[in-house]
């Protein structure tokens, strides 16, 4: 389906027509003037990095931020949502990512809730389930019982639900709000299957990723932001895609291919002595026994579909969570690590992959967040003078390009790119020997990935053994002197990179099973 | 809890351990998971039966005796605040009021009739009170955005303060009217008694599991305990609910106070002084968890049922103080607090 017929109907009426739309949020505007349509039948993609106004156009028509000036048309006719039961009712829909469902209430109840089946006694709930059931069928994952309770099932399938919680009212206009940054590429590759058959039924269908591929593969047309202006519209079948990237960061993108031959050129052959070693380390129920051998100035990738250990792997090196078997050396002696603060006195620095809830402290500003971790390791006795804050901070604001600006602004406030430059500020602030990154550049745009990915590369130059983990293999190969992958919570071989290496063969390697783990649970 | 009986899922339980055959393990936990729901619930149900063991072993007419009766008629009107609470704890808040409350309507329900005024009018008076002070709370909670905690301390002050102002003495109720409907009952076989105040509980109990079970509301509640902004955006009337929430717990509270007027025949301001602790425990010995989300509203009538059980049990062994009660109960609900983190914790 990569190829997608120009033929779209664009001589019917757009189902939705917004124009002018201009968003002001904290006295600032973050959306000026923006214009969109979509039509019926179609796949229309909002693109844009983080910040460009993507979230707040779909606010806007969604009725979850409040537009200051500009009109919204829905199949004609003049809508001012004030709440997402307003958009509802006007047959819009959106999917929001499956963290966004209620994980104690079934399958059925997180379909239905808000329109449940009404009997003659309240809320019939076989009736309910009924049509759950037939929203799951729709999108061909009917072997999952309504009944079970959300939490027990794989991400993906929760996002299948939360699609499936969207359709089952049948909407005019479909809004996915990356609907895949949680998901594999399979699992992905499943769900826009899904959107694909959707729009085929003449569904109207609005579709943000940060994953360019998808949105090539499954778009029409495309809609590109940057700083709340509209600044191009495409047919997906004619974009050029170097030219679609540059409009999106606003400066060209030949750096990307050039780090990537850097790291080529400089690969690193293990040699050196070895830093951190994992001897057997497992847990159970978490991770089978795993060996592996980190050394100075490495790049080390942990490959492997969500699930398969790599987190839970990283965790345990980290000392994050308690290995029951199995040791770590660290520098050639036994070590243990009783959590990530004794971890950093070893010189071990960990970024989860959770990083709202375990990374950011989002009330206190970017200063105080990128001092935090260094003020720990000296003991909470010995505070930092204000000199060597600034000296500190100073140096990873130019490091990681962030904007003086923000220094002094609430961390929760930033986009995700932002956030995570942070994060990593406050690691390095510690320079660690060890650093332990897990997924640092999912759902960051294109500028910020590339500035976290040099940083990586400039670390290990600098004699840091690193870690590096995330659910975009190109990545990984891009970066990695070596490839550790894992399935099914168990290291099943270690590639060292090299020129013959891509994204094949890492995926070789684990295909064997990946059909079977698509739903997580085909039983 | 849909309507249901605890889930019959068709799938093969296969003998995988971690690490063994992976497509069929999560099938496997999934059923798990799905007991698990109710484990807490089943746990509190197994508590009550131990002590009804032990009671029976050891005392004679523990079991025979109207002391399961009299259990629903002395514990109605706790029975009927743990009802409020489940409904307050499900989304993730806490109601620290309701024993004020309930004090401030039985005083009120006393005051009147004393004034002179006839039940008809008393009655819904007092439950009306209630139904205001959880009104105001819950907008404070959720117009001002303060704290659960703090809003309904608030309240609680100022319901006990406004007993005092009432009435500084316990006035005794001679109403006849309400001294018939009080002392009303009914033998329903055996040694089962029915009076109004059970009658009122039980009514309370069913209709609060139509309203969780089988209504938009309901379901609203437990969403918002798993994630206020995933309700938001699902396009709940989160705001609405957060504010029923508290007024139905504070409506409980009044008709808590009711039952208790009942009970004792008279107003007092001192009166439930530490309930809305006792009602809490209950709420939480019968498997809801105070981070919301999960719970049911019978669990907590379990729960009362296991703290008025804990004070027989006391009573029948004649030597020993009353206040072994608060040491079983303080006992009992550490227990079920490590035992829901264990399940919690195996879970993930």
């Amino acid at each position: 389906m990569a190829a997608r017929d120009a033929s779209t109907p664009t001589t019917a009426r757009p189902v939705v027509e917004m124009s002018g739309i201009t968003v002001d949020y904290a006295g600032v505007r973050v959306l000026d003037g923006a214009d969109l349509t979509v039509h019926a039948g179609e796949v229309h993609a909002l693109m844009g990095e983080n910040g460009a106004g993507k979230s707040t156009l779909i606010g806007a028509l969604t009725g979850t931020v409040p537009i200051v000036a500009g009109t919204v048309l829905v199949g004609g006719e003049p809508l001012t949502p004030t709440s997402v039961a307003d958009s509802r009712a006007e047959g819009i829909a959106t999917v929001f990512q499956e963290s966004h469902l209620s994980p104690q209430l079934s399958v059925a109840e997180n379909i239905m809730i808000g329109h449940e089946v009404r009997g003659r006694f309240g809320i019939s709930w076989s009736r309910s389930r009924e049509r759950a059931s037939a929203a799951l069928a729709t999108l061909g994952i009917e072997d999952v019982d309504p009944r079970t309770p959300l939490e027990a099932l794989s991400p993906a399938t929760k996002q299948l639900v939360a699609v499936a919680r969207a359709i089952v009212l049948e909407p005019r206009v479909l809004v996915l709000d990356e609907p895949t940054s949680s998901l594999d590429e399979a699992e992905a590759a499943r769900l826009l299957g899904v959107v694909r058959r959707l729009c085929d039924q003449g569904v109207a269908v609005l579709f943000v990723s940060h994953f360019l591929e998808q949105v090539l593969e499954v778009s029409d047309r495309m809609t590109v932001l940057r700083g709340g202006r509209v600044v191009a519209e495409y047919d997906t079948a004619q974009v050029e895609r170097a030219e679609l990237i540059s409009k999106m960061i606003g400066e060209d993108i030949d750096a990307l291919q050039a780090l990537h031959s850097e790291r080529l050129e400089h690969h690193y052959a293990q040699s050196g002595p070895v830093t951190l070693r994992a001897a057997s380390i497992g847990r159970r129920g978490t991770l089978e026994p795993t060996d592996v051998d980190l050394s100075r100035g490495e790049v080390v990738g942990f490959a492997g579909l969500r699930g398969s250990g790599r987190t839970e792997l990283a965790r345990l090196m980290s000392g994050v969570e308690r290995a029951d078997r199995g040791e770590l050396w660290l520098d050639g002696a036994p070590v243990q690590l009783r959590g990530p603060a004794s971890a950093l006195r070893h010189r071990i620095a960990v970024s989860t992959e959770n990083l709202r809830h375990e990374g950011i402290v989002a009330a206190l500003t970017v200063r105080e967040n990128i001092v935090l971790a260094l003020q720990a390791l000296r003991g909470w006795t010995r505070p930092l003078s204000r000199a060597e804050q600034a000296a500190v901070v100073d140096t990873y604001l130019h490091a990681l390009h962030l904007s003086p600006e923000d220094l002094d602004r609430p961390a929760g406030e930033l986009s995700g790119g932002t956030q995570q430059k942070v994060v990593l500020a406050r690691l390095l602030a510690t320079r660690p020997h060890v650093l332990i990154l897990d997924e640092p550049t999912r759902g960051i745009d294109i500028g910020a990935k590339l500035d976290i990915q040099r940083r990586v590369a400039k670390l290990a130059g600098e004699g840091v053994a690193v870690v590096f983990i995330s659910s975009q293999l190109e990545e990984v190969v891009r970066l990695s002197d070596r490839i550790v992958v894992l399935k099914d919570r168990e290291k099943i071989g270690e590639l060292s990179n090299g020129p013959g290496v891509t994204v094949d063969t890492v995926v070789e390697m684990i295909a064997a099973e990946l059909d079977g783990l698509v739903t997580g649970d085909d039983a | 809890m849909t309507a249901t009986t605890p889930q019959k899922t068709a799938t093969p339980s296969g003998p995988d351990g971690p690490g063994g055959n992976g497509s069929r393990l999560p099938a496997l936990t999934r059923r798990l998971r799905v007991d698990r729901r109710y484990l807490p619930v089943l746990g509190t149900f197994v508590v009550l039966a131990l002590i009804l063991a032990i009671g029976g072993v050891r005392y004679e007419n523990f079991l025979s005796t109207g002391v399961l009766a009299n259990l629903f008629i002395n514990n109605s009107f706790l029975i009927v605040l743990a009802v409020g609470m489940t409904f307050v704890i499900l989304t993730g808040g806490i109601d620290l009021s309701v024993g004020a409350v309930l004090a401030l309507s039985a005083v009120s329900t006393a005051f009147l009739l004393d004034a002179g005024l006839p039940v008809a009018v008393v009655l819904p008076g007092a439950v009306l009170i209630g139904s205001i002070i959880g009104l105001l709370i819950g907008l404070m909670v959720h117009v001002f955005e303060v704290q659960p905690f703090i809003a309904t301390l608030a309240g609680m002050f100022f319901a006990r303060g406004l007993c005092f102002v009432i009435a500084p003495e316990s006035i005794p109720i001679t109403d006849e009217a309400f001294v018939a409907l009080a002392g009303w009952d009914t033998w329903i076989g055996g040694q089962w008694r029915m009076t109004t105040s059970v009658i009122i509980a039980l009514v309370v109990i069913a209709v609060a599991f139509y309203l969780l079970h089988y209504t938009q509301f309901g379901r609203t509640v437990y969403a918002i305990g798993g994630g206020e902004q995933s309700a938001q955006l699902m396009g709940l009337p989160v705001a609405r609910t957060k504010v029923l929430v508290y007024v139905i717990s504070g409506t409980c509270a009044g008709l808590g106070g009711l039952l208790f007027a009942m009970y004792s025949r008279s107003g007092y301001s001192l009166t439930g002084v530490a309930m809305e602790l006792d009602a809490i425990a209950a709420v939480v010995i019968g498997g809801t968890l105070l981070t919301g989300g999960t719970g049911f509203v019978l669990g907590s009538v379990l729960g009362v049922l296991v703290l008025g059980l804990i004070q027989t049990i006391i009573t029948f062994e004649g030597t020993l103080s009353s206040w072994w009660t608060k040491i079983f109960i303080g006992v009992l609900l550490l227990v079920f607090v490590v035992l829901q983190r264990v399940l919690s914790l195996r879970k993930t």
